[in-house]
């Protein structure tokens, strides 16, 4: 055992084990923004709303019907895509010819509805919902304790994020939908029917944030604002990897969850504040971002 | 001539007529945080808790006219500031309530002794309101950090939590109940092995516990509140906390974080608090009118809510006793000569130092199958007697206490 500026050796990986495990979340959460961002460029500010409601899903799906966390885990993304899917239908889909802006101050001002409704009915303080049994209690593994559940959280979000990207950019599928956003003209000419492609990968993405939420739900408070305390970092992530790339959006989800447990280390009262001094110097020094594609 | 006295004695029959409707209006403004971490510990129940207070006060002093507005400070001190001073400037408002977050009331406490206007804080727990920052215009009703370190901290050092470490968080109510805490332990014989500051509304504590882990201290105590105390203990129950043989110490914890906790997180918890609704039938009582006024299902009001039944009660008996709510610093003093008295903390008094002084209560969470019914949170562990349970007023370095 050995001291790394101060710290013991052992206390220092377990705070590395920590960022990862939190980089996976962050990777998780900023994937979806990534594909709605990436592939239909509408900035989806309604993202941490849907995550909340993935949350709230599980709750109130374990109220009413008494199916715990894995019914969850299927039931509410499919649940929240769809209220996605709806929102594209009637709502999004005539903002795409105009201005970024217009896109996401309608998604700001849904999030700012649902999460009103949320508080309206629930209370700020909180609902209750626990760790599911199977993954309950975790390994010592010498230089710290690892619950089962955080390594959960990291084997889910490997496989969703390279599932996600796989699909994307090596499938027929994908390419569809690559193609679709470059020259939706074109691709339609070829008998591809566009909206609705879009319309599902909007759902998607939203049915991402909603099984983040799921995930989330155990660990994290389940309040009305718990989406609104990540969505800004969440941003700064993408915005980091390049609003367009999906695989820069999950290589700096990882990266900055390990640069934020260092931070929580060795400067705690700092750990807010370190991703968006990283986004401002990367913005300086690479406006496209880290993996951006924009020239 | 007779037409001019008829006049006369009109105009003065008119007169003595109107002298009897001597109206006094007060205007009282609840300022707390509506809608983000300490919304269900203040917020829409501490308004429901003032228009209770305003109906059960017109029931007896039907010439007080009294008009109710509420504000969202967000939890900012400069948005508060900014609502104060608005309100007290513009709006005419002669009495701010609640503020939970010590940041925001010490502003507003400045602000209300600058306008010569009263502030009652009921929400808000930083010792220093009646310390060093303490003004003739502010008083601190229902809880502090002191009385909370000293309650809590204290029981904890004797029953064998001699090491701590804390986790709090980085804004003046944590520095300030990080404070307390520590002199409490070290002064009955506990050591501090560490610290940590993380900011406020933190969702991830992992890498804090890790390190509360490392320092291998019997005590882990959290000088935070709210959502930072729930995200606190249900990662603490991930990581192993207590089956590692640590005990959390919940330095604030409310009704309502237990609510969103659930029993079966945190039970065994040891905390300290001044009001709990299930304590005696009074209380019951007004619980179900306040959850009547709420309109929210499930919620418990917690003891800052009631803090401010009863605080606004004290203020507008001082008023009507003055007939004038126009000097801040009369009434105030008003409130000091009088003794307090309401169906929910009793009797009581207000110090010269502005800190009001009533019994509190070691509280322990209930396990599960304990609770008989929803809201069932508490043992009564023990009751400290007033006149321990808050700061001696010799030591508070307030100015106005001469000594």
């Amino acid at each position: 055992m050995f001291e790394i500026f101060g710290i013991p050796s052992t206390a220092l990986f377990g705070q590395l084990l920590i960022g990862l495990i939190n980089g996976s979340f962050y990777a998780l959460l900023s994937l979806g923004l990534a594909v709605i961002f990436g592939m239909l460029n509408i900035i989806n500010f309604s993202h941490g709303a849907q995550y909340m409601m993935g949350a709230f899903a599980a709750y109130l799906i374990l109220q009413y019907s008494g199916l715990g966390y894995w019914p969850a885990l299927i039931i509410a993304p499919i649940l929240v895509g769809f209220t996605g899917i709806l929102i594209e239908r009637f709502l999004l889909q005539w903002l795409y010819k105009l201005d970024h802006l217009y896109g996401l101050l309608l998604t700001f001002g849904l999030a700012l509805i649902f999460e009103g409704v949320a508080r309206n009915y629930f209370g700020s303080a909180g609902l209750p919902y626990t760790v599911p049994e199977s993954l309950r209690g975790g390994q010592n593994l010498g230089f710290m304790f690892l619950p089962n559940y955080r390594a959960w959280v990291v084997a889910a979000s490997l496989i969703v994020c390279f599932g996600t990207w796989f699909v994307i950019e090596r499938t027929r599928l994908g390419a569809y939908l690559r193609a679709a956003t470059e020259n939706p003209t074109l691709v339609r000419a070829f008998g591809i029917n566009v909206p609705r492609m879009i319309t599902l990968t909007y759902g998607f993405g939203v049915a991402l944030a909603a099984f983040a939420g799921v995930m989330a739900a155990p660990i994290y408070n389940v309040s009305p604002q718990m989406g609104s305390e990540l969505i800004i970092v969440v941003f700064a992530v993408v915005v980091i990897g390049g609003m367009g790339s999906i695989l820069g959006a999950i290589i700096t989800g990882f990266g900055l969850g390990v640069i934020e447990g260092l931070t929580k280390v060795f400067f705690p009262e700092a750990s807010n504040t370190v991703i968006f001094v990283i986004m401002a110097i990367v913005l300086l020094v690479r406006p496209a971002g880290l993996f951006g594609r924009r020239a | 001539m007779r037409k001019s006295i008829g006049l006369a004695v009109l105009v003065a029959a008119l007169a003595c007529g109107g002298a009897n409707a001597q109206q006094v209006t007060v205007k009282v403004g609840v300022l707390s945080d509506m809608s983000s971490l300490y919304a269900d510990i203040g917020g829409p129940g501490s308004t429901a808790a003032a228009k209770l207070a305003i109906a059960d006060f017109a029931k007896d002093h039907p010439n007080v006219k009294v008009e109710l507005i509420s504000g969202d400070h967000q939890n900012k001190p400069d948005i508060g500031s900014q609502l104060a001073n608005q309100w007290y400037d513009v709006d005419k408002v002669d009495l701010i309530i609640d503020t939970p977050n010590s940041g925001v009331a010490l502003a507003v406490s400045q602000i209300a002794a600058t306008k010569n206007k009263v502030f009652i804080v009921s929400g808000a727990a930083a010792s220093d309101l009646t310390g060093p920052k303490c003004n003739t215009n502010t008083v601190h009703w229902t809880y502090d950090t002191w009385m909370l370190a000293n309650g809590t901290g204290k029981a904890l050092v004797k029953t064998g939590g001699d090491t701590w470490f804390f986790l709090t968080a980085d804004y003046a109510f944590g520095h300030a109940l990080e404070r307390d805490t520590m002199a409490a332990v070290e002064k009955n014989g506990g050591k501090v092995l560490g610290k940590v500051r993380h900011p406020l509304n933190t969702n991830d504590f992992s890498s804090f516990l890790l390190q509360a882990q490392t320092s291998k201290a019997k005590i882990i105590g959290l000088a935070n509140a709210g959502g930072d105390t729930i995200n606190s203990i249900k990662a603490g129950a991930e990581f192993g906390i207590v089956k590692g043989g640590q005990k959390f110490a919940g330095l604030l914890v409310f009704a309502s974080d237990v609510n969103a906790l659930g029993l079966q997180t945190a039970q065994g918890l040891t905390l300290t608090e001044t009001w709990y609704w299930d304590m005696n039938d009074s209380n019951r009582a007004w619980t179900k009118r306040w959850q009547a006024e709420r309109g929210a299902a499930g919620k418990f009001p917690t003891m800052v809510q009631a803090g401010v039944y009863s605080g606004l009660t004290h203020y507008l008996k001082a008023v009507a006793a003055l007939k004038s709510a126009a000097d801040g610093k009369a009434v105030v003093a008003q409130m000091k000569q009088t003794p307090t008295d309401d169906p929910l903390f009793g009797k009581g008094t207000v110090r010269a130092d502005g800190r009001k002084v009533h019994p509190a209560y070691l509280l322990e969470v209930k396990a599960p199958s304990e609770s008989k019914h929803p809201g069932d949170f508490y043992h009564v562990r023990a009751t400290i007697p007033a006149d321990e349970a808050f700061r001696p007023l010799k030591e508070g370095n307030c100015p106005l206490v001469s000594g």
